[in-house]
């Protein structure tokens, strides 16, 4: 394993200079940024990156992540940094290309941190076939930050034709999911209560923009696309149903959901299908070609098991109703806020 | 999932269901007693497999909805002082006090920390000497004894800056209360599950003589409900009433004695005040003399339990059975999950809650 170039005897930790605007920015930059993301990261030293975009319309979106703690089982808060943006951008139906990173460092976080989520974020960014071209550091005094903060701006290009998104959804889509859900959520958590689990849940955290081109890449009637982060699974169906005014079904049985994630969420008391994922998406379709998507997304996802679990129905009000495994059924809507974990 | 599929199993609950049906002959109201069992009767929809006439009252049994205001605003002001990491389970963040409640304690700087159990609060006293750590000890027997034992360890390792602030519950004389009410509809209880597992059954057995009522020691999973509820209904309908138990795997007729015997030691049983139910003559806990030096209202100067003022909620006629939570006019209206003007509304296991996410439509 490659060691931190920064001098660790020198600087142990970031400090106020390292924010500073002076050469040990430049250093810190220099050394451990643009090392890490590669030759063509950061690359004009001017003040903003200069692209070349294949022709298309551009897609555009921004993420911040602040989780806590940075290092979790299945991933860290600079792979995170990375996924979140790039599946963005490949819910837009775009081809993820150019990625931005800003960074807020809180003043004595540890290089050696720094530096393995820089190396996180590099392999990250490699995996799913983009670039960070641009970024800014900032440092902030001790006790005013968490450790760090990332901030990352993408652009993508629509390489396919058609409109996805609410307004295409129609009564008949299948909905399907590409995997198991409430993973990400539930290894954050776990690790944060520092539950013991017999084994730890590792997070679902992965680039979606692979799987996604090939589902339109292999020419399949998509309707829309919705990555299923915080609010989970039930959060991004029912956004889709209130925006399309479509109403929908859901077969509680159908939903993926592996035995370790369902323990760890029954003894806390939380519903899986709120917890947050961020290696999920959900995926409306004409239901002629829900199979062979289903196939594509084995192929992509071949650890998990991506599923059918609902159908578009006639209905125009914007409710979601979820089918229990005994035919009682019962209305999701959007929580409040956040789940909060059961006294007994 | 081991202990979770085979109690959810669809061919399962439509047997017992058909059962409970083939028994029934006219209509029977029975309240089950804890918030847990209101929550999966609701989500599962388990009330609408059982024949008409046959009611499920939802009882009091929802340790964030039962602890009074006075003592959330002790809380909130504990958790606003200096110096002060305040600790508690999730679900007691959001339960309003007089005018705000602990998010925003957190919000205007108060250190409030979302804790798991106790021993993790034991654990931060541990690390921060120069703080008080105060955790905030409500629920019913279930939680009794590892909040008990966090005060044993507490006092054996000589941690004086860690504290309890107590609102413990005792589930019988509640049922006794709301049996011996004039207004009392109830005819069969499912008893809490979870708590006979730490205190065992023989506590219901003189209710359900006294009262001729049958009690029914009930579980949380769809077939555990209904085989508590079969049982019940079995019982009425051939005029017994008596203390079974529909939960032998996780129940003994003696409870926990390991665990009642912590809480014995730590422990002392007081009277107290339910939100919405009024003072109970020897319905809570309160620590035992010889720990007053870890129990916050000493420690903090608060005097005794200050009581319930009067509010626009009724939960109080909730928690007895004699509304449901769709009877409210504020349901759903001025009281919803986001401005809860009661606890019903906050809590995982409060009804009015169950009833706003799983039937609003």
């Amino acid at each position: 394993m490659n060691t931190c170039p920064i001098p660790l005897a020198d600087y142990p930790v970031v400090t106020l200079a390292h924010g500073g605007g002076g050469s040990m920015m430049r250093r810190l930059i220099r050394d451990l940024f643009a090392a890490t993301f590669g030759p063509d990261s950061l690359q004009s030293h001017q003040d903003s990156a200069l692209l070349d975009l294949p022709p298309g319309r551009v897609a555009f979106t921004t993420d911040s992540f602040v989780v806590k703690p940075l290092f979790f089982p299945g991933g860290d808060i600079g792979s995170l940094a990375i996924h979140g943006t790039v599946n963005d951008l490949a819910m837009a139906g775009a081809t993820p290309l150019y990625l931005s990173c800003a960074m807020i460092l809180e003043e004595g976080l540890p290089m050696e941190t720094l530096w393995r989520v820089a190396q996180s974020m590099k392999q990250a960014a490699d995996a799913a076939g983009v670039q960070i071209v641009t970024g800014d550091t900032k440092v902030v005094d001790k006790g005013k930050g968490d450790g760090l903060f990332i901030t990352t701006s993408g652009v993508g290009v629509l390489e396919f034709e058609g409109e996805t998104g609410p307004g295409a959804i129609r009564p008949g889509d299948a909905i399907l999911v590409n995997g198991d859900i409430a993973r990400h959520g539930m290894a954050i958590l776990a690790a944060r209560a520092e539950l013991a689990l017999e084994s730890p849940i590792d997070s679902d955290s992965t680039p979606l923009n692979h799987a996604v081109h090939a589902l339109f890449d292999a020419g399949l009637d998509i309707h829309a696309l919705r990555d299923a982060t915080r609010g989970g699974v039930a959060s991004a169906v029912i956004e889709l149903a209130r925006d399309s005014r479509h109403d929908l079904t859901l077969t509680e049985a159908a939903i993926p959901v592996r035995e370790d994630t369902r323990g760890a969420c029954e003894l806390l008391g939380l519903d899986p299908l709120y917890v947050a994922n961020e290696g999920r998406f959900v995926c409306f379709i004409h239901p002629d070609h829900a199979e062979r998507a289903l196939d594509l997304l084995r192929t992509h996802f071949p650890d998990t098991t991506p599923a059918r679990i609902g159908t578009v129905t006639e209905g125009r009000t914007g409710r979601v109703t979820l089918t229990s495994p005994f035919g009682a059924r019962r209305p999701l809507d959007l929580l409040s806020g956040e789940q909060l974990p059961r006294i007994c | 999932m081991k202990y979770l599929d085979e109690y959810r199993d669809a061919e399962g609950v439509r047997r017992i269901a058909a059962a409970i049906r083939r028994i029934t002959t006219q209509p029977w109201m029975l309240m089950e007693v804890c918030g847990g069992q209101t929550h999966a009767i609701i989500k599962f929809g388990i009330d609408e497999l059982l024949p008409p006439g046959v009611t499920l009252l939802h009882g009091p049994g929802c340790p964030v909805c039962v602890t009074p205001t006075g003592i959330i605003d002790q809380a909130l002001a504990i958790a606003s002082r200096p110096g002060v990491i305040f600790c508690s389970f999730g679900d007691m963040l959001r339960v309003p006090g007089t005018s705000r409640d602990l998010f925003s304690v957190k919000a205007a700087g108060g250190d409030v920390r979302m804790v798991y159990s106790p021993l993790d609060a034991l654990a931060l006293a541990r690390q921060h000497p120069d703080r008080e750590v105060v955790f905030f000890a409500v629920g019913f027997e279930t939680t009794a004894p590892a909040n008990a034992m966090s005060v044993f360890q507490a006092a054996r390792e000589g941690l004086t800056n860690f504290s309890l602030l107590v609102s413990h519950v005792l589930v019988p004389p509640a049922m006794e209360a709301l049996l011996a009410s004039p207004d009392c509809r109830v005819q069969g209880f499912l008893a809490a599950g979870h708590v006979c597992a730490i205190a065992g059954c023989e506590p219901y057995i003189p209710l359900a003589e006294k009262y001729r009522v049958p009690i029914v020691v009930t579980g949380f999973e769809p077939i555990d409900v209904l085989r508590g509820i079969h049982q019940c209904i079995l019982q009425l309908e051939e005029g017994r009433a008596t203390c079974e138990n529909a939960y032998e795997r996780a129940v003994r007729r003696d409870g926990n004695p390991e665990a009642m015997a912590m809480v014995d030691d730590v422990f002392t049983v007081i009277d107290r005040t339910w939100r919405g139910m009024g003072r109970i003559p020897h319905s809570g806990l309160g620590l035992a003399p010889k720990y007053a030096a870890h129990d916050a209202a000493v420690k903090f100067g608060l005097g005794p339990d200050p009581g319930e003022p009067p509010s626009a909620c009724i939960s109080g006629l909730i928690l007895q059975g004699l509304k449901k939570p769709h009877e409210c006019p504020a349901f759903g209206t001025r009281c919803t999950p986001e401005k809860p003007l009661g606890a019903t509304m906050v809590s995982n296991e409060g009804a009015c809650s169950a009833y706003y996410r799983y039937r609003k439509s």
